[in-house]
């Protein structure tokens, strides 16, 4: 079956309720209009208001209602529905759901998913194309992961919800209905927390995640035209890192640059880097380069595909590294 | 100096006297049933329906939950807790509303709710570790449905809504068993009343109907600032905003918040939603024994509130009333004194956590990254072994 990222989502949220009573979604809009991207469509309509609940417009409530439903026993899903909405929620993922497991020291552990639609390229107002990955993987307690195509987005939904640890899932709101990829539910996935070599190459590594793994792709099979094999690297798992395939690839290549959309400046980019410095420092042919979104507040949509790293400045970064 | 003066136009001359703020006497809608005299009053509403045997035990909770209060402030003084968060003067409306609960009714408590502990059955002991840095929270809340101290003002106003609407999913609401149908207290301060978190819970908790009490201790400070600082109306008063009933009720007075609680319980249980208490009383003491009260409140206030001491008035009560005996009195101190010094020798007992152990349970399972940043940290302290360190 040929399914979009927003249809996997879809059917990786509609089997874990099926698979487990105590699972449950809650948002805001996400009962019977099925969230503002479609997400969430028609599970109330087959699991009823109690598993599917439309919330307050209170983005902290929302979460820290999650907090008791998931202390009482139940595996709430809950759906931000903006990435730029998240933070009035900041305090009760930060301080609560990230640390009563540690608080409570082991007694009490939080199976929440906060579901972000997150990242540009939509055309859409301020605080609609934002990324805040690095906030939350910075925050001890939180797992963080991204996906990036259609079977990874139906897999790892259902991965988030069946950890005992809180799960910040950030999807590509720009992949939700942009390609169709098959998917075989027979399948055994990876792991949540691994990144995966999605193309091999010898001469450098490109680390992306989430929307960038598209243009990554793209990146790759250009340069390929110019007689350069660039090895692309979905990090998939942004908390914790999966540094094992990422150190091994760059072992072998020599250069490394990664790419996200979020602000450069203490991203997961800088992250990356360091421990490819820390941990292949011989192997380095090239310092790490960083391509993302520039240190400015997310513009006007008028220039965001300016201001997104597109594959030309990926491009332009696979040159630097290669000309050094 | 009038609170009022500082604080503006008084609302109360607009709307009338019950929506004055801050009353001496706690206003005419103050729910009584014993007074500062130790006389028993009736309320029209309101009523208290146990034996002079439950009487007798809210005594010696509150004896106990005090003795508590004043070890542990003494511990502190002594250099064995880093901080303590005093309740002296709030043991009437913890005791109330902790005895008014049922053991499948959950409590969310803030950091000072020791007397609901005691009444939960949290052993006292456990309550010491935060304090004195051993843990950040040292029992099982599902031990005896007695949540973790939440120290972010307000935020377990939320988790008590969510675990409410978690009971009514479990289908423990309404079923008219009374094992069965289960509430939750979420307990709050007069200074929690202006965070966002707990205004989202009314509103969540309005909106779902969920079985939730919100118990505030109006204990007239939040640190050095006045009621006055947080609302233009009585508390109680902003519940009928969010859709649900607010009442008030003497926060001093055992046997009012102890039927004022359970009424409400009993409404949440039985389906009809959440309820606002209001409980009227007075910090006695310090916010914390970091702080001092002296730079910013009158010395009077205290004199007036000490008038209406919450456990005075029921010893009055019991022995003018010949409801209990010198040797009862006797027990209850006696028990004082055991329980004061199995705090003092249990907290110096509290055995300190290790470096490594503060890597455990961050996660259900321990990442691989954080095992690595574990075991060289280890490799770090051992390589000072033999070092005389």
């Amino acid at each position: 079956m040929k399914i979009t990222l927003a249809k996997g989502l879809n059917m990786g949220l509609r089997k874990a309720m099926e698979d487990n009573p105590k699972v449950l979604m809650m948002g805001e809009d996400v009962g019977k209009l099925g969230g503002v991207f479609r997400i969430t469509d028609g599970l109330q309509k087959d699991f009823g208001e109690d598993r599917v609940i439309d919330s307050p417009l209170a983005e902290s409530g929302i979460v820290g209602t999650a907090v008791g439903m998931a202390m009482r026993g139940y595996r709430p899903v809950v759906e931000i529905q903006f990435d730029g909405f998240v933070y009035p929620a900041y305090d009760q993922i930060v301080c609560q759901v990230a640390k009563i497991n540690y608080r409570s020291q082991g007694r009490v552990p939080m199976p929440i998913v906060i579901r972000i639609p997150y990242g540009g390229g939509i055309g859409a107002v301020e605080h609609h194309s934002e990324s805040p990955e690095a906030q939350f993987a910075h925050t001890p307690g939180l797992k963080v992961v991204s996906c990036s195509n259609p079977v990874d987005g139906y897999w790892m939904i259902q991965q988030a919800i069946a950890s005992d640890d809180p799960v910040i899932f950030l999807e590509p709101k720009r992949q939700y209905h942009a390609d169709k990829a098959e998917l075989d539910e027979d399948a055994t996935p990876d792991p949540l927390h691994a990144s995966r070599v999605i193309r091999q190459g010898t001469d450098l590594t490109l680390i992306a995640y989430g929307p960038m793994v598209k243009t990554s792709l793209k990146a790759a099979e250009a340069a390929a035209t110019e007689g350069r094999s660039i090895e692309v690297i979905d990090l998939r798992t942004l908390s914790p890192l999966d540094m094992g395939p990422v150190l091994d690839s760059v072992r072998r290549t020599g250069r490394a640059v990664i790419t996200h959309e979020a602000h450069v400046n203490l991203g997961m980019g800088s992250e990356v880097a360091a421990r490819i410095t820390e941990q292949c420092f011989y192997s380095l042919e090239a310092p790490v380069l960083r391509v993302g979104g520039f240190d400015t507040p997310y513009p006007p949509s008028r220039v965001e595909e300016e201001w997104l790293p597109d594959l030309d400045r990926v491009l332009d970064a696979v040159d630097r590294s290669l000309a050094f | 100096m009038t609170h009022q003066a500082e604080f503006g136009p008084d609302l109360a001359e607009v709307f009338g006297p019950s929506h004055q703020v801050r009353h001496d006497s706690g206003g005419p809608e103050l729910v009584q049933l014993l007074t500062p005299e130790g006389e028993r009053v009736e309320h029209p509403e309101f009523s208290f329906d146990l034996d002079d045997e439950a009487v007798r035990g809210f005594y010696r909770d509150m004896v106990l939950t005090r003795r508590i209060d004043t070890e542990a402030t003494a511990l502190q003084r002594h250099g064995e807790l880093g901080i303590w968060a005093q309740l002296l003067g709030q043991e009437a409306a913890q005791i109330g509303a902790g005895r008014a609960m049922r053991t499948q009714d959950f409590a969310f408590p803030t950091y000072r709710e020791h007397g609901v502990a005691w009444c939960k059955g949290v052993d006292p002991l456990n309550l010491l570790g935060l304090f004195r840095g051993v843990d950040q929270g040292g029992w099982d809340p599902n031990d005896n449905n007695f949540g973790l101290y939440t120290i972010v003002i307000g935020a377990q106003t939320l988790h008590a809504t969510g675990y409410a609407m978690g009971m009514q999913r479990d289908g423990a609401v309404g079923t008219g068993d009374p094992e069965r149908d289960s509430a939750v207290i979420a307990h709050f301060g007069d200074g929690a009343s202006s965070q966002g978190d707990v205004n989202e819970a009314f509103i969540f908790a309005a909106s779902y109907n969920a079985p939730v009490v919100f118990f505030c201790q109006n204990n007239q400070w939040a640190i050095s600032e006045p009621i006055e600082r947080q609302t233009r109306i009585p508390l109680y008063q902003r519940a009928l905003g969010f859709g649900f009933p607010g009442l008030r009720v003497d926060g001093n007075d055992v046997l009012a918040t102890y039927a004022v609680t359970k009424a409400a319980l009993d409404r949440a249980r039985d389906g009809q939603g959440p309820t606002f208490v209001e409980a009227y009383t007075y910090r006695m003491g310090a916010h914390t024994t970091t702080d001092d009260p002296t730079r910013y409140r009158l010395s009077d206030d205290v004199e007036h509130w000490k008038l209406k001491d919450p456990i005075a008035r029921v010893e009055v009560y019991l022995k003018r009333n010949g409801l209990a005996d010198d040797d009862f009195f006797a027990g209850v101190q006696q028990e004082a004194a055991e329980l004061g010094a199995h705090l003092r020798e249990g907290c110096k007992a509290l055995p300190d956590p290790t470096p490594l152990q503060g890597f455990e349970h961050v996660y259900a399972e321990m990442t691989e990254e954080l095992a690595a940043q574990r075991d060289g940290y280890a490799d770090y302290l051992a390589s000072f072994e033999g070092e005389g360190h």
